[in-house]
């Protein structure tokens, strides 16, 4: 990639690492806890699914008694595995026997230590071994598949009937779509487990479930072989669960989440510690299991203005970037997002959007760049929503964005009909193959408009990631340094499902997750290494 | 030649013509007897001479069209009677020299998306420091007090605070609806404010894209704002109710 910004490089580097600290401090605490989802995560790793008799997710019935007699400070794995000792029974039949009271958490009979750390590592490694067979077999069809043109052509769908988003995806993914993105009941953010079985009547959405994650799985399995392409699914790992929904997303070859490390925090009001602790956990299932994560940056500029806000954006990719690092995700694993969402009013404002597309591009280099399209300053005038959508793709092809969430002429008025689908991907197709190379045929006059504007958004960012290396992460979102929203530490959601460890405290999948040396065997160096 | 406003109808490029323009997808593959279908359907919705001008294949057995046709009906325009906010749009200065000469203490404004909506880009706009195309939020009115809940907040905790803030105005936003949970939602906090007994303590406001003044009246409402709308419209109608209000109590 040809840099065309005349960027300060000491500037990138000083904000880089400002964003580094930002992170070290955070990461001083994080390992000090766990969370009850986090938890509910390693017994649905382990194999625990299901519900009970009041309908009531087994991996929540079996963390509930164990916090309730105060266990869980030493995780779930070791009480999993001393009761599968004891009785012999499998780890589902375990759930199902605390589900019905049969078998009461406190006694679980003790047994030497290496006996059930070996069983627990057992566990945890045939986990590892289904989520790696998964991205395995991903990689194959891949190969198999077309090869993919950027920027990949993304859009959602919206019906509230699982059965129904198939159809649909179906169809998306037959016009073109590349990546199709299910979009989530927007309750569930706010709900502390996940809920079980297929949604045929959700609102704004269906819920994450593993059942809903495998029905799509499907259907754009046989689109992809009726098309010869590969066709990618897209979920939300966020809200109080996103530790347990990354690991049905690993399980059931989802290929791209939703994954913020400040999104709860500022837009569900989700408790601060909650949220840094679950994202962690999250993202290193995501980093093992293949999937590229999606930051939510740009939903700062729907609360806050786009152009003067861009520069959090840019700061706040810095700080996703290098937390999603620590999880263990590559460079290119971590799909950064922006959005194009100055005011179309403004005069020059396109030339804004330019610079901050490039500056992000120039940047993150091996990022797979998401980008969002028009939604605050888009009106029921489709026509005038249609001319902006072609205004932002273009930008895009300019700029060499990577993931194109496509705009919906119909935005500000439904979720989107078949129709709206279609007509957003011959939009993008038409302008994609249309401009294929002007990115390549355009430079930046020198000290113009568009690097002077990009000059200017990293100084704002640099500046801004100082003061949060001074501050603290915590203390700039207490202040409303995000979206205009003010979060306090000890508020938000969520916050009684974090636990401090115990010194005792054992969960075996960070270290299978993060080196790899469990399920290690097949596996690439390159794949399995933390950067 | 004027337009005869009892009989009303689309105008393309010559007084009543009827042209129309619509798109719309069949669920049957795109061929001969598809685009037949679309030009029977247009007949069948009162369009004469319907022309199908595009047909284009959607996958998966589906197909889009593009028709324009000549609309066979008429309204009469000039029996038209829809109920109006009657009260005058003041601006933001005019709206604070009102509080300040009528009212003469801050009007507390509590704003939320509620119930399981998290689209919070409607309520912001008319209540955040920003506002919307360059109108002021209400936050920024200095003789207003306005705090923004967010999204997803309960019917009960919003009724909560907007007792414990001592709120004169209650703002609800509903943006993301689907199967009309949107009017059930607007409906529960209505019926929630009666049983408490605070529908009459303060006024009840709704808004978001598919909410009508007429249809927020018909939902229990003192109004409802649609699409379009600027802070100070809102504003107006709080400080011009409240005046009302307080002179017909004196």
């Amino acid at each position: 990639m040809e840099k065309k910004l005349n960027l300060d490089q000491a500037k990138i580097d000083g904000a880089r690492r400002a964003a580094g600290k930002i992170a070290d401090q955070l990461h001083s605490w994080i390992s000090s806890y766990t969370t009850t989802t986090i938890e509910r995560a390693v017994a649905r790793l382990m194999g625990v699914d299901g519900v009970d008799s009041s309908g009531v997710p087994l991996p929540n019935v079996l963390v509930d008694k164990l916090h309730q007699a105060g266990l869980l400070e030493y995780g779930l794995a070791p009480w999993l595995a001393r009761a599968v000792i004891a009785t012999g029974k499998t780890v589902q039949e375990i759930a199902e026997a605390v589900g019905s009271g049969a078998l009461e958490v406190r006694q679980i009979p003790d047994c030497p230590e290496s006996q059930w750390t070996e069983l627990a590592d057992r566990l945890a490694s045939a986990a590892a071994e289904r989520i790696f067979s998964r991205r395995e077999e991903r990689k194959r069809l891949m190969s198999e598949a077309a090869p993919l043109q950027k920027p990949l052509l993304y859009v959602i769908v919206a019906t509230g009937n699982i059965y129904e988003d198939a159809v649909q995806a179906r169809a998306a993914a037959l016009q073109g779509a590349d990546v199709i993105a299910v979009i989530r009941h927007t309750g569930q953010s706010l709900l502390d487990y996940v809920p079980y079985g297929p949604t045929t009547e959700g609102y704004g959405g269906t819920y994450a479930t593993q059942e809903n994650f495998r029905i799509v799985r499907k259907a754009l399995d046989e689109a992809g072989r009726e098309t010869g392409r590969y066709i990618q699914l897209v979920n939300y790992c966020s809200g109080l669960c996103m530790p347990e929904i990354a690991a049905m997303g690993a399980l059931e070859r989802l290929d791209m989440m939703l994954n913020d490390s400040m999104y709860g925090i500022l837009f569900r009001d989700i408790n601060m510690r909650r949220t840094f602790i679950d994202q962690h956990f999250s993202r290193m299932i995501n980093a093992f299991a293949g999937i590229i994560i999606n930051t939510g940056e740009d939903n700062y500029l729907t609360t806050s203005d786009a152009f003067e806000k861009g520069y959090t954006v840019l700061a706040s990719q810095f700080i996703n970037e290098q937390l999603a690092l620590r999880s263990g995700l590559k460079e290119e694993q971590i799909g950064l997002g922006h959005a194009f969402e100055i005011d179309p009013n403004m005069e020059d404002g396109l030339l804004m959007e330019i610079a901050q597309a490039q500056l992000s591009r120039e940047i993150f280099p091996r990022s797979p760049l998401k980008y969002m399209p028009p939604t605050k300053h888009v009106t029921g005038d489709i026509f005038r929503t249609y001319l902006i959508n072609g205004m932002f793709n273009l930008t895009a092809i300019i700029t060499g964005q990577e993931i194109q969430l496509l705009g919906m002429l119909t935005e500000a008025s439904h979720t989107p009909f078949l129709q709206d689908r279609y007509l957003g991907i011959a939009n993008a197709r038409y302008i994609f193959n249309n401009a294929r190379h002007l990115g390549e045929e355009l430079f930046f006059r020198e000290q113009g408009r568009i690097q002077k504007r990009a000059a200017e958004v990293l100084d704002q960012a640099y500046t801004m990631l100082l003061e949060i290396e001074k501050i603290g992460l915590e203390e700039a979102l207490a202040r409303g340094m995000f979206a205009d929203i003010k979060r306090s530490r000890e508020g938000g959601k969520g916050k009684d499902g974090v636990i401090a460890r115990h010194p005792a405290y054992y969960n075996p999948f960070p270290a299978i997750f993060l080196h790899g040396c469990a399920a290690g065997e097949g596996r690439t160096e390159e794949s399995c290494q933390p950067i | 030649m004027p337009a005869d406003l009892t009989r009303v109808k689309p105008y393309g490029d010559t007084m009543d013509d009827g042209a129309v323009q619509l798109s719309f997808t069949l669920p049957v593959p795109p061929g001969d007897e598809a685009r037949e279908a679309a030009r029977q359907l247009c007949l069948k919705m009162g369009l004469d001479a319907p022309s199908v001008v595009e047909m284009a294949d959607l996958g998966a057995g589906f197909t889009f069209f593009v028709v324009y046709g000549k609309c066979r009906h008429t309204v009469d325009y000039a029996a038209i009677k829809i109920p109006k906010q009657q009260h005058r749009v003041m601006t933001f200065e005019e709206v604070n020299a009102a509080i300040k000469e009528h009212l003469r203490r801050k009007i507390v404004v509590v704003a939320a998306c509620t119930g399981s909506d998290a689209h919070t880009v409607g309520i912001d706009a008319i209540v955040n420091m920003k506002g919307y195309a360059g109108e002021y939020g209400l936050e920024r009115y200095p003789e207003m007090v306005a705090y923004n809940l967010g999204s997803q907040v309960p019917n009960a905790d919003l009724l909560a605070k907007a007792v414990s803030h001592g709120a004169d105005a209650v703002l609800v936003s509903q943006v993301v609806t689907q199967k009309n949970v949107h009017l059930e939602n607007l409906t529960a906090l209505i019926e929630l404010a009666e049983a408490e007994g605070l529908r009459d303590k303060m006024l009840f406001i709704c808004g978001g894209p598919r909410i009508s003044h007429e249809l927020a009246i018909e939902l229990g409402y003192d109004a409802g704002f649609g699409p379009g709308t600027l802070p100070n419209h809102v504003a107006s109608f709080i400080v011009n109710e409240l005046i009302r209000r307080q002179e017909a109590g004196k």
